[in-house]
């Protein structure tokens, strides 16, 4: 019992991750046990290991990528307010939240922000563009060998036709903003908690 | 001088009582618990026991204040409705594995397997305290009450019986051992392992509930079951006599089963022959064709599960063709949590914790025969069982393999996801062409 005490979940901690992620207070207790059930070092970091030991996220094909967005860059450990940084992406908007302040900065569950997460998915090096090499690396980690280089060339190539309009055959963020537009980003992006 | 006296009668009188305190001790442990254990008759304290203990945690589980919890999910999973609108890529496609894979990450049904099972209501034992925080003060003293009883008094008797039992088993086997084969052998042997099992079932307290013992294993058959703990083991074998298969150890456990094989014959692989296949294929189904020889008993999993699921069976048992008889074990774990969660305890502190928690309660139900019928491969035969224990034991049915405790996940199964996404996208790509 002696380790576990130490790691338990204090209070002001709990706050400060409901004011920055909007999850209650009972969904934060459950996802941190979540967390310390993954934890196998119980060092109150988790490891790209720790993420890999999930078997059905071993079987994504895009869980490398997935894993790596809770990493920031150049890190290999993650503490318990980061995993929920990145858990809260995934928070569905309520209705309560769309027409708050404008002042207040953006929550992170927001449209835009979890358009962010999946442009980041794509965006492989981290320089807030997308491509044509990049866009048949992630191609690739979703067909596997069941598609022809050539015919994954070739979709790559619409999909930067359709999507670029600055004329420098990549996609930025806003050109992946306008391309998924009229598609139910809050819908797909979003994980429908039970309390 | 005077002094010296005063302590003389002391002396005597603390030597008198402890004497008297230790012929008390072993008479009530003689009378209560190992003569009935040779006979096979109860007093029914057990059950006794049992029933107040029960009436103690729900007093417990009342003075503790629990909002509306979902022990299951934190969330409803939306199940594969994304990807169904077989056209072209979109950029919009990442979002499914997205979600999946993030949902994988806050709850998944495998990993959740491999440690102990979540409970409802405290049974006053800290270790399976993990989301009570509140304790009130009566609370703690009773929690308190029940560590001395549980440390002080129950503790020591079980591994008192413990000895007993292991001690007995290994002497009268090696006894038995010298005289020659025949029904004499055999009788003598049965009654043997059965008294020493009962002893150790009684040194864990446990309280077993057998159903359907009509169909208990015959010889010539293979016994399966559903693996939770080493204590499966004394669970089965106290109630039937059944030869064992596995590796042989060293130290205790290897005297033990070294004198245990000279009793009747039980199968132990050395630890090179275990990697053969064939050699254990080959090995079993000599055993079985003998129908003189006690029914085999495998625990097909491989490994320790923790009970709320029956993972993926090897295929091995399966193979061998002879009858099958499913046995669905289910452990109550309001009274102690019978989990082996062998990389966070070993062996000997996995004992300590058995026989210092209340009691372990289980039912055991005997499932009617299987064989395997025309047309069906192992694997089927072996996911048949598999749909029936879990049934029985209510247990979810895992495809799963147990195998993911330690090691990781085969990659054919991302190759078929894969697969699948890629039919959905060169169907369309196929259209196009001939257009």
């Amino acid at each position: 019992m002696g380790s576990r005490a130490s790691t338990l979940l204090r209070e002001e901690e709990i706050e400060e991750i409901k004011k920055e992620t909007g999850f209650s207070h009972s969904q934060i207790t459950r996802l941190y046990s979540r967390f310390t059930s993954l934890d196998k070092g119980e060092n109150g970091t988790l490891s790209r290991e720790d993420f890999q030991r999930i078997p059905e996220l071993a079987i994504n094909p895009l869980g490398d990528r997935i894993i790596n967005a809770f990493f920031p860059e150049g890190e290999d450990q993650v503490n318990f307010r980061g995993f929920m940084r990145t858990l809260a992406h995934f928070r569905p908007i309520e209705d309560n939240e769309k027409n708050k302040d404008p002042t207040a900065s953006e929550p992170l569950n927001s449209r835009s922000n979890k358009l962010l997460f999946a442009f980041r998915l794509y965006d492989l090096d981290r320089d807030d563009k997308i491509s044509r090499d990049e866009l048949l690396q992630v191609l690739r980690m979703m067909v596997g060998v069941n598609i022809s280089d050539e015919q994954l060339g070739s979709i790559a190539d619409r999909t930067i036709q359709e999507a670029d309009q600055n004329g420098d055959n990549s996609i930025s963020f806003n050109e992946f903003i306008k391309v998924l537009e009229k598609v139910d980003v809050e819908q797909k992006m979003s994980i429908r908690f039970l309390h | 001088m005077g002094l010296f006296l005063d302590f003389n009668p002391f002396d005597n009188l603390l030597c008198i009582l402890l004497g008297i305190s230790f012929t008390v001790w072993f008479t009530l442990l003689l009378v209560f618990i190992i003569v009935p254990a040779i006979f096979g008759v109860s007093f029914g304290i057990r059950q006794l026991y049992m029933k107040t203990l029960l009436k103690i945690f729900e007093w417990a589980t009342h003075r503790i204040e629990r909002g509306a919890k979902d022990n299951n999910h934190l969330f409803v999973s939306d199940g594969n409705r994304d990807l169904d609108h077989a056209s072209e890529f979109e950029m919009s496609d990442i979002f499914y594995f997205c979600r999946q894979g993030v949902e994988s990450i806050m709850d998944d049904e495998v990993t959740k397997r491999f440690s102990a099972e979540e409970l409802e209501s405290w049974n006053l034992l800290t270790r399976s305290n993990y989301n009570f925080q509140h304790i009130s003060l009566r609370l703690t003293v009773l929690w308190g009450l029940g560590v001395v009883i549980r440390y002080g008094f129950l503790l020591p008797l079980r591994v008192t019986l413990a000895f007993t039992g292991v001690g007995l088993l290994v002497v009268l086997t090696s006894i038995i051992g010298f005289l020659p084969n025949g029904r004499m052998k055999n009788f003598l042997s049965e009654q043997v392992h059965l008294m020493c099992y009962r002893i150790c079932v009684r040194a864990l307290t446990a309280i077993i509930t057998y159903h359907d013992s009509e169909n208990k294993p015959k010889n010539g058959g293979i016994c399966v079951a559903n693996h939770t703990s080493p204590i499966d083991v004394i669970i089965l074998a106290s109630d039937g006599c059944y030869a064992m298969v596995g590796q042989i150890h060293g130290g205790l456990m290897g005297v033990i089963q070294k004198s245990m094989v000279k009793a009747c014959p039980h199968i132990w692989f050395e630890r090179s022959e275990v990697k053969d296949r064939h050699l254990v294929a080959k090995r079993l189904s000599d055993h079985v064709e003998d129908k003189t020889k006690l029914p085999i008993l495998i625990f097909p999993e491989g490994t320790c599960i923790n009970n709320t699921s029956v993972m993926m069976f090897k295929k091995g048992s399966f193979e061998i063709g002879s009858t099958v008889y499913p046995v669905a074990i289910k452990y109550d774990p309001r009274f102690g949590d019978a989990f082996w969660n062998s990389s966070q305890f070993g062996m000997v502190n996995y004992l300590l914790r058995m026989m210092s928690s209340w009691a372990i309660v289980c039912s055991v139900w005997y499932l009617p025969p299987m064989t395997r019928e025309e047309g069906e491969d192992a694997v089927q035969f072996a996911n048949r069982v598999k749909a029936a224990i879990a049934r029985q034991g209510g247990l979810v049915d895992l495809l799963w393999d147990g195998g993911l405790k330690r090691g990781k996940v085969k990659d054919t199964f991302k190759e078929e996801q894969q697969k699948l996404y890629s039919k959905m996208l060169v169907g369309t790509q196929e259209d196009r062409s001939r257009s």
